[in-house]
């Protein structure tokens, strides 16, 4: 099994699943359908990964999206984390699209052609990500004082996932920090800093919040094994 | 035969586009009577691609062919790949094409002077416009390369 699709393929699929959340709770009807879109387009990436990841052995997408358990999830831990406010959720998608800008840029030249098919195309998508999301961290960030303590809030409790992203990609690091840096900058935000960074996401450690992502996500799919929708 | 048949297969969403016309459609094989028809997402995401997949089979099934559909990634759509017939039908039924030329004009009075209200609209594939002239709100096929 391709672990790299896997690795990847579960990062969009956590991620499109905690976007999946905001769906008609968002802030107004606009940014409720962005999100939505947002999380389509991970999902899309997802099975495209999944399918592949499983293809070599026989398997399918949705035994590896619906019934294994969260230790057998390699998702960066970043994606897990619970969307909190309105500000939390762009934190993260932020610092995540920040991430796959890089990402798909250099996977989409990977010897392993169905991936570098699939990055290519995600590039296209994650750069309309990030410019949703960097212009929701300008707009909150050098706005009201209520939505600046907000997003400052929202990034210094998700910035202790940033070192995670780099384990394996470490050359990506400093575009990524030109990239978040130019946007703090016009956000008028000072960029947190967290000396506890946590990492295991990889290697199937997560916080305590993947598991009630899944047994949401999974619930149906384990009641009725094999059930079709 | 082949490209006619397929050029009753609609996208479901914007159903006066023909696969062709979206630019989604990379080609077809045919070997005796079984068809191998290559088609490409707009977005990775698109959630019509399910029924563009049944709508090939259905119609190439119905006239006798056996239909098996793939799906590629690359190279990956741009919204240049839709046609020029197809950026003519998108302006008629009331979406914007996208560029090139770059300018957003508004399906219903013309003027080239709109706002985003949304970058994201009622498909993946759609952004939301206003028009600062007329005030019509309007759907606009997102560019996308």
């Amino acid at each position: 099994m391709s672990t790299e699709a896997l690795n990847h393929g579960d990062d969009n699929l956590v991620i499109a699943q905690r976007l999946a959340e905001w769906v008609s709770r968002g802030p107004d009807l606009e940014t409720d359908i962005a999100l939505g879109n947002i999380a389509l387009d991970h999902l899309g990436v997802a099975r495209a990964l999944l399918s592949h990841a499983s293809e070599n052995d026989g398997g399918h997408e949705d035994d590896l999206a619906m019934l294994r358990s969260e230790r057998e999830f390699t998702n960066l831990l970043l994606c897990e984390q619970p969307n909190g406010d309105f500000a939390q959720t762009i934190a993260r998608q932020f610092l995540f699209d920040a991430y796959q800008l890089g990402l798909w840029d250099s996977l989409s030249k990977d010897t392993d052609v169905t991936i570098a098919g699939v990055a290519a195309k995600a590039l296209l998508e994650a750069r309309y990500h990030f410019r949703f999301s960097s212009s929701w961290v300008i707009r909150l960030g050098d706005g009201t004082a209520v939505s600046r303590r907000r997003m400052e809030a929202g990034l210094s409790q998700v910035w202790r996932f940033v070192d995670e992203l780099f384990e394996q990609y470490p050359d990506l690091r400093p575009a990524w920090d030109r990239r978040v840096d130019d946007v703090l900058t016009e956000a008028t935000l000072i960029r947190p800093t967290d000396p506890f960074q946590r990492r295991g996401g990889r290697d199937g450690f997560h916080t305590e919040h993947l598991g009630h992502l899944l047994a949401e996500m999974q619930s149906t799919a384990r009641a009725h094994p094999g059930v079709s929708w | 035969m082949i490209a006619e048949l397929l050029d009753q297969v609609m996208d479901p969403e914007i159903p006066v586009m023909t696969i062709a016309d979206l630019g989604i459609l990379r080609g077809f094989d045919v070997v005796g009577s079984e068809v191998t028809v290559t088609i490409t997402p707009t977005y990775s995401g698109c959630p019509a691609m399910d029924t563009i997949k049944a709508d090939i089979a259905s119609v190439l099934e119905q006239h006798g062919f056996t239909a098996n559909v793939r799906t590629i990634y690359s190279p990956p759509w741009t919204t240049d790949m839709i046609t020029l017939g197809g950026r003519a039908k998108l302006a008629r039924v009331g979406i914007a094409p996208p560029g090139p030329p770059r300018e957003v004009r508004c399906p219903r009075c013309f003027k080239g002077d709109a706002r985003t209200v949304s970058e994201f609209g009622s498909t993946a594939c759609k952004a939301l416009k206003a028009c600062s002239s007329c005030g019509e709100p309007f759907d606009f096929f997102k560019e996308l390369r």
